[in-house]
């Protein structure tokens, strides 16, 4: 058939790729990845794994403040060069293979991956990285846009185009946090329980503007991407009015968000555990949150007739399924979601409420989803690299580096409009999405 | 048979819609075990009848029994409940759905909250081996043909357990063996006690399969007949209210100078697949050249690419030895290119805009209907009264919106539109789908006129009988490439239907 197929296309690209940031490298010999550690516990390496994994095992019981004595040098070189030989060997193997579908997607997110990782080196050149870190705020920064991006997808899946969780997700925040400090005030609590209530207050706000939004658009069928800009609009105004008259105004005696909850034993395991098992709460729930999306999406029955009532409202109406009923509810779950990732911001991080201080995650969250072509693992994985970026991004900023940090946070968007482009199989989203169902 | 309890009983039906008369007073009854063939043209009022049994639209009037019991059907589920299954002309399936996903939507078997995917798995195999629909259970509904997809629609229907389905024009896109096949299967669904309500208007099949047949026209029941003591011709004059001519008289034809010469072009369709496969055909002056398929087989992309609605990836189009292939649809237009396109409501016309304004849709640009900056608006309705006259739009006034009127009308705008310039090659794709047979018969006969006025007609239909009364030299498309010309003369309809089926012509002989 053709000769320049989409695996192949992808797989010369990636060759190339990795031969620029094999030169790019040479030039930066002397960073060193490592960890923080005490002194004394440093041994020598017996293989190249011995290096690699000891480098990322952490010193938990370290006191904070102690100075880092060792560091374990990961042959920098050696890594990059290994691992661009493999891309280029996998990239060879897609020109030859030229397979339809399948891999050209791991491939392409390798080597997005591996650019950021060579980036970071780049940046710190001579300096050292604390990987187990980096990863593990690439986590923490992920879970608005992991929770943002599911948002959307149960809308999406289902026919709703939704817009308005950023909206969704501030005025979460917003109420989340005044029922904290209410309840607080009431009840004379300081502790983890008015905070908890707050999350609650969050995820029901994110759900009752949630059902104000499928109100508008599968009742009265106002064209979604208007109501969704309504429930934005209104956010910033809501939450602003409540802001500068009553929130600056309150003392109450809860000051602090959700606390640390590192996992028993797990949070332990070199490297996995830092990154993924010292988290708070809400970072927690984002994770199983994904999975159980994935199967509650593809193995259940609601599953199944969300995906039907997205794709062809009418074949699912035939055989009895409340297509209207069925898309205000997924509505209003997504907007659960959304209040969730607003706490995130009010009640997780920080304990505090700013104006628009969800900062534009809900429409990011929506570039995941779109990347991850409408599936919760795929858009999870949207939504790490959008957050890998910014964690590179602040990295860098405190290195002298060649390139601008704004240009680096383009990255991940560049990336978006090449995926959205079709080069990782064509990116489609539910056919009915965005088209009121009437019989 | 007289003590039997009918399966369906249908008393004084009757559905009014804006100015409409859709069923008037309609009656009649289906037996368990029969197959109940309704015959009527398009607007007779089957679709709304049968919309009606589904629940989809509530009646003005009448009353439905099912099994001696009178019921009201409030919606598809309601009928489905009541043991009623309806297969769409346009098939009620979601594409991004496994097969047996389609099957089981909506009644799904559950196992500690999941879909029992198993249990779903043996249920469809099960089904398909007892009715003979065979099926890939793991497929995607959307990569599969026509065909396949509308015997999930039945499995759908059976899977529910209905005991009576109605079948809304399903040969529509079938090819002749496909049809056959279909046929076969209502048979043994009719032998295993089911009834079935056959809805067409291709009299041939009526005969063919029919226990019983009832005409429609214009909203009302004008007659019953036993597929036995009819033939086509007196269900023809039934069906119409006259007497038809079924074949298209024409006198043979006197092929001149290839107009139309097109050399292995190659197209890819929206979403990136090659649909056309090095197309090669010619076209001479004074004779019509019928493609012959059934849809979805590259034939919308062949048209697209000689008129220039979009770009061909490989091959060239050359009309009377000039190359043409690269060419803005406006220029090949004003090459002396007449089209009809398959799709009249989007490409052919503007349906918001004037029946006067829709005439003029392809010269408004030149004199007379321009003069400097300005249309002369009288040049413009001159011309649409004189076309209106001669082509017999139905109208009530030029002014009117060509979206108001009747397909056939609509199509009949298109024709006068097309025909009223100068041609020396028309393009006819789909001319007569969905109009009624007084349109269709004047489109058959303004297309004869053309040839015998010297141009080269190229007619694509997926009406085989269209393409074998009309054309002079019959070629068939399948996947995307033509797999044989031959004279009209040797164009049989199960030779053809054969090659439609992308049966090649060695097996067709030899076996």
């Amino acid at each position: 058939m053709r000769f320049i197929t989409r695996a192949r296309a992808v797989g010369a690209l990636g060759i190339v790729v990795s031969l620029v940031l094999m030169l790019a490298v040479n030039a930066n010999l002397s960073t060193k990845l490592a960890e923080q550690r005490a002194a004394g516990s440093a041994k020598a390496p017996s293989s190249v794994w011995g290096y690699v994994s000891q480098l990322y095992i952490p010193e938990p019981k370290t006191p904070p403040g102690t100075p880092p004595v060792a560091t374990i040098p990961l042959p920098t070189l050696g890594t990059v060069f290994f691992i661009c030989v493999l891309l280029i060997a996998a990239g060879a193997f897609l020109i030859a293979r030229n397979p339809e579908r399948r891999g050209i997607g791991g491939y392409v997110s390798a080597l997005i991956g591996f650019t950021f990782f060579v980036l970071l080196i780049w940046a710190v050149a001579g300096d050292r990285v604390d990987l187990a870190d980096t990863l593990s705020r690439v986590v923490r920064v992920s879970t608005p846009l992991g929770l943002g991006a599911l948002a959307g997808l149960v809308c999406e899946r289902s026919g709703v185009v939704n817009i308005g969780i950023e909206g969704m997700m501030l005025t979460g925040a917003c109420f989340g946090y005044i029922a904290a400090l209410v309840v607080g005030n009431w009840f004379d609590a300081a502790g983890q329980a008015p905070v908890w209530f707050g999350v609650l207050i969050a995820v029901l706000t994110g759900g009752i503007m949630a059902a104000l939004h499928a109100l508008l658009s599968i009742r009265f069928k106002i064209d979604q991407i208007i109501s969704g800009t309504v429930i934005n609009i209104m956010a910033v105004g809501l939450t602003g009015y409540l802001r500068s008259n009553f929130i600056i105004k309150y003392d109450s005696p809860v000051k602090k968000p959700l606390n640390d909850l590192p996992i028993p034993g797990l949070s332990d395991i070199p490297l996995l555990g830092p990154v993924l098992f010292n988290h708070k709460p809400i970072t927690y729930m984002m994770l199983l949150l994904v999975l159980i999306m994935h199967v509650l999406l593809f193995r259940t029955v609601w599953g199944l007739r969300t995906r039907a009532i997205g794709e062809h409202p009418k074949a699912a109406d035939t055989v009895g399924i409340k297509v209207n009923r069925m898309r205000f509810w997924n509505v209003v779950i997504g907007g659960f979601l959304a209040g969730l990732a607003g706490a995130w911001f009010a009640l997780e991080v920080t304990f505090r409420f700013d104006d628009l201080m969800t900062n534009g995650q809900g429409f990011i969250a929506l570039a995941a989803m779109i990347f991850g072509k409408w599936t919760p693992l795929g858009a999870y994985g949207g939504a790490l690299l959008f957050s890998s970026a910014n964690a590179l991004q602040l990295k860098v900023q405190n290195y002298d580096f060649a390139l601008a940090p704004q240009f680096l946070q383009m990255l991940p968007y560049v990336v978006t409009i090449i995926v959205l482009a079709g080069v990782i199989g064509k990116a489609r989203p539910p056919a009915a999405v965005g088209e009121p169902y009437d019989h | 048979m007289n003590n039997v309890i009918p399966a369906l009983e249908v008393r004084d039906i009757t559905k009014r819609f804006p100015g409409v008369l859709a069923n008037d007073h309609i009656s009649f009854t289906l037996l368990p075990g029969e197959i109940h063939a309704f015959l009527g043209e398009n607007g007779a009022g089957k679709s709304t009848l049968m919309n009606i049994l589904y629940g989809l639209y509530a009646p003005d009037e009448g009353q439905i029994f099912i099994n001696g019991e009178a019921v009201t059907i409030r919606n598809p589920s309601d009928a489905i409940a009541r043991g009623l299954g309806m297969v769409h002309q346009e098939y009620a399936l979601v594409d991004t759905l496994t097969v047996t996903e389609n099957i089981i939507l909506g009644t799904e078997l559950q196992k500690n909250l999941l879909i029992d995917r198993k249990r779903a798995h043996q249920e469809v195999e099960r089904l398909s081996q007892e009715y003979g629909l065979i099926v890939p259970p793991d497929s995607l509904v959307g990569d599969l043909p026509v065909g396949v997809q509308q015997r999930v629609e039945i499995l759908k229907a059976l899977y529910r357990r209905v005991n009576m389905l109605i079948l809304d024009e399903p040969t529509a896109v079938l090819t002749p063996q496909e049809a056959d096949d279909l046929f076969r299967v209502m048979r043994e669904l009719a032998d295993q006690g089911k009834s079935i309500i056959f809805i067409t208007h291709k009299l041939r099949e009526v005969l063919a399969v029919a226990d019983r047949i009832t005409v429609l026209r214009r909203g009302k029941v004008v007659g019953s007949a036993n597929p036995h003591e009819s033939t086509e011709r007196s269900l023809a004059a039934m069906m119409v209210g006259r007497e038809v001519v079924l074949q298209v008289e024409k006198g043979p034809a006197h092929p001149g100078e290839v107009v139309l010469e097109v050399e292995g072009l190659a197209a890819l369709d929206d979403r990136g697949v090659q649909v056309l496969n090095d197309v090669s055909l010619e076209v001479r002056a004074g004779e019509v050249l019928g493609i012959a398929g059934v849809q979805g087989n590259g034939q919308t992309e062949l048209v697209q690419a000689i008129t220039g609605l979009q770009p061909a990836s490989h091959g060239k189009v050359r009309l009377k030895g000039q190359d043409i292939t690269a060419l803005e649809p406006r220029q090949i237009t004003a090459k002396g290119v007449a089209y009809i396109p398959e799709d009249r409501k989007g490409t052919g016309l503007v349906l918001d805009y004037t029946i006067a304004e829709n005439m003029v849709l392809s010269t408004y640009y030149k004199p007379p209907f321009t003069q400097g900056l300005t249309l002369k608006e009288e040049a413009i309705s001159e011309h649409a009264d004189e076309l209106i006259e001669t082509f017999d739009v139905r109208t009530p006034s030029q002014l009117t919106a060509a979206g108001s009127l009747s397909g056939g009308n609509q199509q009949k705008i298109i024709v006068a539109r097309e025909f009223s310039r100068d041609n020396v090659l028309l393009i006819a794709s789909q001319p007569t789908r969905g109009i009624d047979v007084g349109s269709i018969e004047f489109i058959h006969k303004s297309i004869i006129a053309q040839r015998d006025a010297g141009v080269a007609v190229l007619l694509v239909s997926a009406e085989l009988d269209e393409v074998l009364s009309l054309a002079d030299r019959v070629a068939v498309m399948y996947h995307g490439s033509i797999v044989a010309t031959l004279p009209a003369a040797e164009a049989t309809r199960e030779r053809v239907g054969l090659l439609m089926a992308g049966v090649q012509q060695e097996e067709t002989t030899n076996g």
